[in-house]
């Protein structure tokens, strides 16, 4: 008896499975150094064509966002993840199942503000930024800017707007990469009737 | 390779599509001067990118033969590794002009299969033909490489080595 009480509960915690690893998901995989290099040959062609930083980064966050816009899409439909419950789950999906099935990495969570609004992603190897040296002259460029737009566009499509930025960066000297996400407000309108 | 130098595609396709459209939206769309700077711009990209990943996909391949041999290490090996398949079909003229055709070519597959959306094709591939190109020119063969495509998703990529 004790034992079909425990599998109950024991299945009732498992809101989700890493697609990741399934064998219809390899598939997908291709090799990330083309990403790593083409996202660097995108960054050198907008510190050509801008002249300020400032705006290569808006720039990045702008396309990221676009990117955010239909991965999510994509993630819904090869991912049985359904609506998170609090943001807290969101996180964890977010670290453990998007960054991983995405980027192959797993980010840490830590960092939770009192009111559970605001958390850090801590990344210990941005592959980003793989075979990248900033230059001096590029001191306020935000490199893997693209990352927030993604994180915010794609967030935005599930009825969430968060705020996303870098603070730290391992480019920058920083020992760790740190993105911080915080919780804005949840976006009413535009919800189809009859729908939950 | 392991699990840690993968990436999902989804990551790469929307990526591409993604700087296609920033640059062509920077060039704005007067007329074919205008066009042809943004593909300069694209195949420029790719360049680079073929360069870097030519570098790490041969450090461990026997020295190649001949100009052959390199064209085939391309169509097998490179574009394995990058498109996940293999060049369907490599002709040459023995005088220094290669066609490589894929039938089922990745960046445009999703686009359409016949005639629609034909006219958009060239911004889909130039970043490809600078891959090639780049790749090529570090393993010390110049070229020039156009693509053409008379129906979706088959291109065909014309590489003419330029002799020094």
């Amino acid at each position: 008896m004790s034992r079909q009480t425990n599998r109950g509960t024991e299945s009732k915690k498992m809101y989700w499975y890493l697609p990741f690893i399934s064998p219809t998901a390899s598939m997908h995989l291709m090799n990330s150094e083309l990403f790593t290099l083409t996202y660097g040959a995108l960054v050198t062609q907008l510190c050509k064509d801008y002249e300020n930083d400032e705006d290569v980064n808006k720039q990045l966050e702008k396309m990221g966002y676009n990117i955010g816009v239909r991965l999510i899409e994509d993630f819904l439909a090869r991912s049985s993840i359904g609506r998170c419950h609090d943001f807290r789950e969101t996180a964890d999906v977010i670290a453990k199942v998007a960054f991983k099935m995405y980027l192959g990495i797993t980010p840490t969570i830590t960092n939770w503000s009192p009111a559970g609004d605001e958390f850090s992603l801590i990344l210990e190897n941005n592959p980003l930024v793989d075979f990248v040296e900033l230059p001096d002259n590029h001191s306020t460029l935000v490199y893997s800017n693209l990352l927030c737009g993604v994180l915010r566009g794609a967030l935005e499509m599930v009825q969430m707007a968060v705020d996303v930025k870098f603070a730290q960066d391992t480019l920058k000297g920083d020992s760790v990469t740190e993105i911080r996400m915080k919780f804005i407000r949840r976006i009413e309108d535009n919800l189809p009737a009859g729908e939950e | 390779m392991n699990k840690q130098d993968m990436a999902d595609e989804a990551l790469f396709l929307l990526l591409h599509n993604e700087v296609i459209s920033c640059v062509y939206k920077a060039g704005g769309d007067q007329g074919d001067a205008e066009n042809g700077k943004c593909i300069t711009k694209l195949e420029n990209m790719g360049f680079r990118v073929g360069q870097g990943l030519i570098e790490r996909f041969t450090k461990d391949t026997a020295r190649f033969k001949d100009e052959l041999d390199i064209m085939k290490f391309v169509c097998k090996d490179f574009w394995t590794t990058v498109f996940k398949k293999q060049i369907d079909n490599l002709r040459t003229n023995h005088q220094g002009i290669y066609v490589l055709q894929d039938n089922k070519f990745r960046l445009i597959t999703q686009m359409s299969a016949g005639k629609q959306y034909l006219e958009h094709a060239p911004k889909y591939l130039a970043f490809s033909c600078g891959l090639i190109r780049g790749g090529l020119s570090n393993l010390g063969i110049k070229s020039i490489v156009t693509a053409e495509v008379s129906v979706m998703p088959a291109c065909k990529f014309q590489v003419m080595i330029q002799k020094l």
